[in-house]
């Protein structure tokens, strides 16, 4: 096989993946999971500046 | 506000005094501090350049300040020197706060920033003497080269370790940006620098690559370096610093993995578009031009997933200034990033390129998107890493103005230059005899030239005023500080 050959499967390949990371993003399995990563810029220790308004837990968003 | 800065400053003293600091914050105010010296001296040059293109008298026939040679020391000074420490900066300080760790190790981080300014300082010494690989945006001799090389691999290492301690069980987002910029960043300097010495103590050298390949191979790296440095790092940074600014989540976490993955599958492609119409194979720079369409669809989404993660709290424009920063910056990272994949086009480009509206371009994105990111994210850090309130906020308020209208005369300027010299460039007259001459074309340019270098000096006129206001607040966080320890020591005294 000509090494072009593999080039060209091998963005094939790369675009599958891609797709399979679209698809992963969007299923419902990965909800709960998006859900607390989204939440870790908050549940730092807090400096002594950020006053507990600015830092309550945002849960507005999906 | 009194009482809670006191607070702040006890927790300081009795936290600095006591025990280590929880986090390396040391680390994140020196790269801050340089990110502020290098920003000014950056944009100083540049101004000088713009006026050099406004009024070439400025030359003075003084080799050393011609425009080839302060043009690399500008370029390097404000992409490197600023946006690399606030890069620096900000990723150290994220990767810290979300992991919940202390930073991997101290010895190796300040030797990341040893490293870094002394390859930063002696680049733009080199180039006003003379010393350039000719490669933009990798201009340095391969001695700085091989400092960068290392400096960025032990960078590496710190982040990856960093994230292997850390004590949450996910990775946030925003660390995902930042290490692919680190990883990116790595391959391209690597790839694009390989070459030659003339011999073991000759600063020149001959790059490994050669021809069309060699040309590809520079934009490969060029625009990576703007899609991964300039881009997918300050992702990063806002996807941090927007949120905890504006006291919510990002507003669809989902939808920032797209834009991470999409990003990172497209960005590689595009490099191309920069080589329309030259010894290029056709196909190659047809292909660059679609990737760089398809790449408006993550920017977007992107810019989208910052600007609504506002929504519900847009009243905090009217009064908070760090945030009229961030929204900014996302309304022009929107804006390049659609100009882009226009200009990427073949028939676009035919007009646009070897024309100031490039140069346009490249500010728009650099200083409407890459600066005023930066900036907002400066004013959210420093009063935390110094544990007091900024000195003033009427300056944030006038740092703003004076970027904002800085940019837009700066890049209006540049769209009428660019597009004027391109039109003058190819107009015939009816006999087919090109329409104009050279010098023509040139004296055109004076207008916009000078309106561009008047932009620029009100954008150099509102990082000064963000030096003077972040200097006072050290003074002030100082001051209030000494004023503590003296009540301290003299309750102490009086028990």
């Amino acid at each position: 096989m000509d090494l072009n050959d593999i080039r060209s499967w091998y963005t094939v390949v790369l675009f599958a993946v891609f797709i399979g990371i679209v698809l992963w993003a969007w299923s419902g399995s990965t909800k709960r999971r998006f859900h607390d990563a989204s939440q870790l810029p908050f549940n730092e220790v807090e400096h002594p500046l950020d006053s507990s308004e600015d830092n309550k837990k945002g849960d507005h968003h999906e | 506000m009194v009482a809670s800065s006191a607070l702040g400053s006890t927790l300081g003293s009795t936290l600095g005094s006591t025990q280590v600091e929880q986090y390396n914050y040391d680390i994140v105010r020196k790269f801050t501090i340089m990110a502020l010296v290098w920003g000014v001296l950056g944009m100083t040059a540049g101004v000088y350049i713009a006026s050099e293109l406004a009024w070439p008298f400025l030359n003075f026939d003084i080799a050393e300040i011609t425009f080839g040679r302060l043009r690399p020391v500008h370029t390097t000074l404000v992409i490197f020197g600023f946006g690399g420490s606030a890069l620096f900066a900000t990723s150290y300080y994220v990767v810290q706060r979300t992991c919940q760790t202390r930073l991997f190790s101290d010895g190796m981080a300040n030797f990341t920033f040893w490293g870094w300014n002394l390859s930063v300082g002696l680049a733009a010494i080199s180039y006003m003497f003379g010393y350039t690989q000719a490669r933009e945006y990798a201009e340095m001799v391969w001695p700085i080269d091989l400092l960068i090389a290392v400096t960025w691999v032990v960078y590496l290492v710190i982040y990856v370790m960093t994230l292997r301690k850390r004590s949450q069980p996910h990775i946030y987002v925003a660390n995902w940006f930042f290490i692919a910029f680190i990883l990116a960043t790595a391959l391209l300097h690597i790839f694009n620098n390989m070459a030659v010495p003339v011999h073991m103590f000759s600063l020149e050298s001959y790059s490994l690559h050669a021809g069309v390949q060699d040309a590809m191979t520079q934009w490969w790296y060029g625009h990576n370096a703007v899609g991964f440095f300039l881009t997918a790092a300050f992702l990063g940074m806002m996807y941090y610093f927007i949120p905890k600014q504006v006291g919510r989540p990002v507003y669809s976490y989902r939808l920032s993995i797209i834009h991470f993955w999409a990003l990172i599958f497209l960005y590689m492609w595009v490099g191309g578009h920069h080589l329309h119409w030259t010894a290029l194979p056709d196909w190659t720079s047809t292909l660059a031009a679609g990737f760089s369409i398809l790449l408006l669809m993550p920017s977007w989404g992107g810019m989208i997933n910052g600007i609504m993660t506002l929504s519900g709290a847009w009243d905090k424009l009217r009064s908070d200034p760090i945030i009229r920063f961030m929204v900014v910056s996302l309304s022009f990272y929107g804006m390049s990033t659609f100009e882009g994949p226009l200009m990427s086009l073949k028939s676009v480009n035919a007009l646009s390129h070897y024309t100031d509206w490039t140069v346009g371009h490249v500010h728009s994105g650099a200083l409407g998107w890459v600066a005023m990111i930066s900036f907002g994210s400066f004013y959210h850090l420093i009063p935390r890493l110094w544990g007091t309130k900024m000195y003033s906020e009427a300056l944030i308020f006038a740092h703003f103005w004076l970027a904002t209208i800085g940019i837009v005369l700066y890049i209006t300027a540049l769209w009428v230059a660019g597009i004027g010299q391109g039109l003058l460039l190819r107009a015939f007259d009816e006999y087919g005899n090109l329409a104009y001459t050279f010098i023509e074309t040139v004296s055109f340019l004076h207008q916009p030239y000078v309106i561009r270098a008047f932009g620029g000096a009100l954008f150099l006129t509102g990082t000064l005023l963000m030096g003077y206001n972040t200097v006072m607040t050290i003074r002030k966080a100082k001051k209030e500080q000494s004023e503590i320890d003296a009540k301290v020591a003299a309750k102490l005294a009086n028990a």
